[in-house]
C-alpha cells in the first residue's frame, strides 16, 4: 500500500514562504513525477513528504495515518538521493543492506534479500566492492537496491539521473519505469526534465514557486495545458506564443501553437516567413522561422529530410484544432 | 611547466636549504652517537675515548629506565585518548548552527596559541595550587578537603594540562573533517531507519577515521617529546619521570653527557618503533 495524501501543508523557511498551502493526493501504485524549473519547491515538498523537513502546517497521510509528526524511519518511504549518498567505507553488498540491519532483521533474511535486489538490478558482480570503485550508472542501481530491499510502501527519487550522461540518463529512465511495473509500488519522481516527466510518469505534478500548476496524465497536459507556464513547460521543442493581433483574431490575448502542429507549405499558407537556424536531428528537422510581425521567431517541426535552407521564404499554417488559446492573465479559454 | 630545464633549476635553488636541514640534523645526531659512546662529564674534568657500549648498558639497566618507559607511554595513551574522545565531541558540538560560532571557535582554538610553559604554569598556580587554587576554592567552597594535585595526582595533572593544549588541535581537524561530510549520507542514514547513535557510528565515525589516524600520528610525535610541561610542575618528582626527561636528568642535573646520550638514542629508537606500530596499525586508513 503507498497512498499519500497532503492536506493544506504549507512549508516556510522564516519569513519566505516555499510552499504556500497544498493538496495533492498520490494513489497506491501510482509513478508521479514532481517537476518544475529549478527553485520551484518540488525538492522539498519531497522532503516534506520524506520526512527530512518539518511541515510548517498541514498534514501528511500515508496509508489514512497521520505521518506528519512521523520521523522519516517510521514513514516506511525509502529515498534515492541525487548524489546517491551512499556510504563510501562500506562494500556495495553493506550498503544495501543497511537498512535490513537497522530494522534488525537476521542475517539469513538480510542475505536472502541483498540477493534478490542484486540479481534485480544486475548487481551480482559487484557486490563486494566500493561505491567509489563503480560507475554512475552501477552507483545508481545500488542506490536503488537499497531502497527496494526495505520493500517500502513507497519510493521517492530526487533527481537520481541529473549526475550520469545522457545515454546512460535514457538507460536508467527505462530500468526505472520497468522496475515500477514490475514491483507495482507508489514512486514519486522529482526532476527538472520535461522529457524524464513525460516519459515516466503516470501522473504529473508541474510545479512553480512552491504552487501547484495543473495535475494530470502527460497527454493531458500535453492536449489542454490549464494556462501558459504548463503549456511552456511540457512539449519539446517549446510552444510558440503568439500576442497581439494574430490573437485577436482568434478572440484571446495569447495563442499558442506547438512546433508539430505547424504545417509547411510551398505557398498559401496563414504567414510568410523567413527560416533562420535549423537544427536537424535526423527524424526532425526544428526551423527557427523569422515571420513578419512577429518579435519572436516560430519553431517549426518538419520531417527529416526536409529541403530547406537559411534564408528560404516558407509558407506555415498552423492546425485550427490544435491552437492553444489564452486569457491575459495566461489561463486557459475553454 | 615543469620542464627539465626548470627541474633542475629548482633543484639547484632547493639545494641550500635541503643542505642546511641536513646538517641540523645530522650533525647533533652523530654527536649524540659520538657522545654516547664516551665517558664524558665536564663537572669532573672527565672526557675518556672508547667506552663502548657500557652507556648504553647502564642506562637501559637502571631502574629509571623502564618507569620513564611505562610514564611516557601512560602519557602519551592518556593525552591521545582525552584530546580523540573530547576532540570529536567538541567537533560535533562546533558543527551545530548557534549564535556566535565565529567567536565560540576562535575561544576552543585559542589554548593552541598559549606556550607550554605558560600555560603549565597557569595550571600549577591558579587551577591547581592546594591553598590559592580555583580548584581548591571550588573544593572548599563544596565543604570538601582540596587536592594537592601535583602531588597527589601528578600523572593525571600533567595529562590534563597537555590534554587541555592538544585538545584545540584535535578539534579543529576533527570539525573540519565533520564539516566535509555529505549530509545527503547523513539523511540517507536516517531515512534507512538509523537513530543518532547508529549514524555516528556507521557514517560518522568511519568518516572521521581519517583524520583520526593523522591527529594521532602528529600528537604522537610531539608528545614524545613533552618537556616544559613536567619541568615547570613536578620536576620529574612523584613518578612524572618520562623518557625525554631522564635523559634532561642524566645530561644536567648528573652532569653525565655520555650517559645522557645513550639515553637520548634509546628515545629516538623509542619514537621510531612507537611511530611504526602506528603506521601500521592505522595506516592502512591513509591509502582507502
Amino acid at each position: 500500500m503507498g497512498r499519500i495524501t497532503l492536506d493544506k501543508v504549507r512549508k516556510a523557511f522564516g519569513d519566505v514562504e516555499v510552499i504556500p498551502p497544498l493538496d495533492l493526493t498520490i494513489n497506491d501504485g501510482e509513478f508521479v513525477v514532481f517537476v518544475g524549473p529549478s527553485g520551484c519547491g518540488k525538492s522539498t515538498l519531497l522532503r516534506l513528504i520524506a520526512g527530512l523537513e518539518d511541515v510548517t502546517s498541514g498534514e501528511i497521510r500515508i496509508d489514512g495515518t497521520d505521518a506528519t509528526h512521523l520521523s522519516p524511519a517510521k514513514r516506511s518511504l525509502a529515498m534515492v538521493f541525487q548524489s546517491y549518498a551512499l556510504y563510501p567505507h562500506m562494500s556495495v553488498r553493506k550498503n544495501i543492506a543497511f537498512p535490513l540491519k537497522m530494522a534488525k532483521l537476521d542475517q539469513a533474511e538480510i542475505d536472502r534479500r541483498v540477493e534478490g535486489a542484486a540479481k534485480v538490478l544486475n548487481l551480482d558482480s559487484y557486490l563486494d566492492r566500493r561505491p567509489g570503485q563503480l560507475s554512475g550508472g552501477q552507483r545508481q542501481r545500488v542506490a536503488i537496491g537499497r531502497a527496494i530491499v526495505r520493500e517500502p510502501s513507497a519510493f521517492l527519487f530526487d533527481e537520481p539521473l541529473s549526475n550520469l550522461d545522457a545515454a546512460l540518463r535514457v538507460g536508467m529512465r527505462l530500468e526505472i519505469s520497468e522496475l515500477h511495473k514490475r514491483l507495482a509500488t507508489t514512486m514519486i519522481y522529482v526532476t527538472h526534465d520535461q522529457v524524464e516527466a513525460m516519459t515516466m510518469a503516470d501522473k504529473i505534478v508541474v510545479l512553480q514557486a512552491g504552487r501547484i500548476e495543473q495535475v494530470g496524465s502527460p497527454l493531458e497536459l500535453y492536449r489542454t495545458p490549464r494556462n501558459k507556464f504548463v503549456a511552456g513547460f511540457i512539449g519539446s521543442p517549446k510552444m510558440n506564443f503568439i500576442d497581439g493581433a494574430e490573437a485577436a483574431k482568434h478572440s484571446a490575448h495569447t495563442i499558442g501553437i506547438r512546433p508539430e502542429h505547424l504545417i509547411v507549405t510551398d505557398e498559401g499558407g496563414t504567414w510568410t516567413g523567413k527560416v533562420g537556424v535549423s537544427e536537424h536531428l535526423g527524424s526532425d528537422t526544428f526551423f527557427h522561422v523569422h515571420v513578419e510581425g512577429f518579435p519572436e521567431t516560430l519553431t517549426v517541426r518538419a520531417g527529416g529530410e526536409v529541403n530547406l535552407h537559411y534564408g528560404d521564404t516558407i509558407h506555415l499554417t498552423p492546425d485550427a484544432a490544435q491552437i492553444h488559446r489564452f486569457d491575459a492573465e495566461g489561463l486557459r479559454l475553454a | 611547466m615543469a620542464t627539465q630545464h626548470s627541474r633542475s633549476a629548482a633543484r639547484l635553488m632547493m639545494t641550500p636549504a635541503v643542505f642546511l636541514l641536513l646538517v641540523w640534523m645530522l650533525v647533533p645526531l652523530i654527536m649524540t652517537l659520538w657522545f654516547s659512546t664516551l665517558d664524558y662529564r665536564p663537572m669532573r674534568g672527565t672526557f675518556d675515548c672508547c667506552e663502548g657500549l657500557a652507556n648504553y648498558t647502564r642506562f637501559i639497566t637502571s631502574s629509571a629506565f623502564l618507569d620513564s618507559v611505562i610514564t611516557t607511554l601512560q602519557l602519551l595513551g592518556g593525552v591521545l585518548l582525552i584530546t580523540i574522545v573530547g576532540g570529536i565531541l567538541l567537533a560535533i558540538l562546533l558543527d551545530q548552527p548557534i549564535w556566535g560560532q565565529g567567536i565560540v571557535r576562535i575561544l576552543v582554538i585559542a589554548p593552541f596559541f598559549v606556550m607550554p610553559t605558560v600555560s603549565a604554569l597557569v595550571w600549577k598556580n591558579m587551577f591547581m595550587n592546594p591553598v590559592n587554587g580555583l580548584f581548591a576554592h571550588l573544593f572548599k567552597g563544596l565543604g570538601l578537603e582540596p587536592i594537592d594535585w601535583l602531588s597527589q595526582a601528578p600523572m593525571f595533572s600533567i595529562i590534563l594540562i597537555v590534554s587541555w593544549q592538544w585538545l584545540p588541535f584535535a578539534t579543529l581537524i576533527l570539525l573540519t573533517a565533520i564539516q566535509s561530510l555529505d549530509s545527503e549520507q547523513l539523511e540517507a542514514a536516517e531515512m534507512d531507519g538509523a537513530g543518532p547513535l547508529s549514524r555516528f557510528g556507521y557514517i560518522t565515525l568511519p568518516h572521521l577515521a581519517r583524520s583520526i589516524t593523522v591527529v594521532v600520528l602528529i600528537q604522537t610525535i610531539f608528545l614524545l617529546s613533552i618537556f616544559a610541561e613536567i619541568y615547570v610542575t613536578t620536576g620529574g618528582a612523584f613518578g612524572t619521570r618520562t623518557l625525554t626527561y631522564l635523559v634532561y636528568q642524566r645530561v644536567i642535573e648528573s652532569q653525565n653527557v655520555g650517559l645522557g646520550s645513550a639515553g637520548g638514542i634509546y628515545a629516538v629508537i623509542l619514537a621510531n618503533l612507537v611511530a611504526l606500530v602506528l603506521m601500521r596499525v592505522v595506516g592502512k586508513n591513509l591509502d582507502a
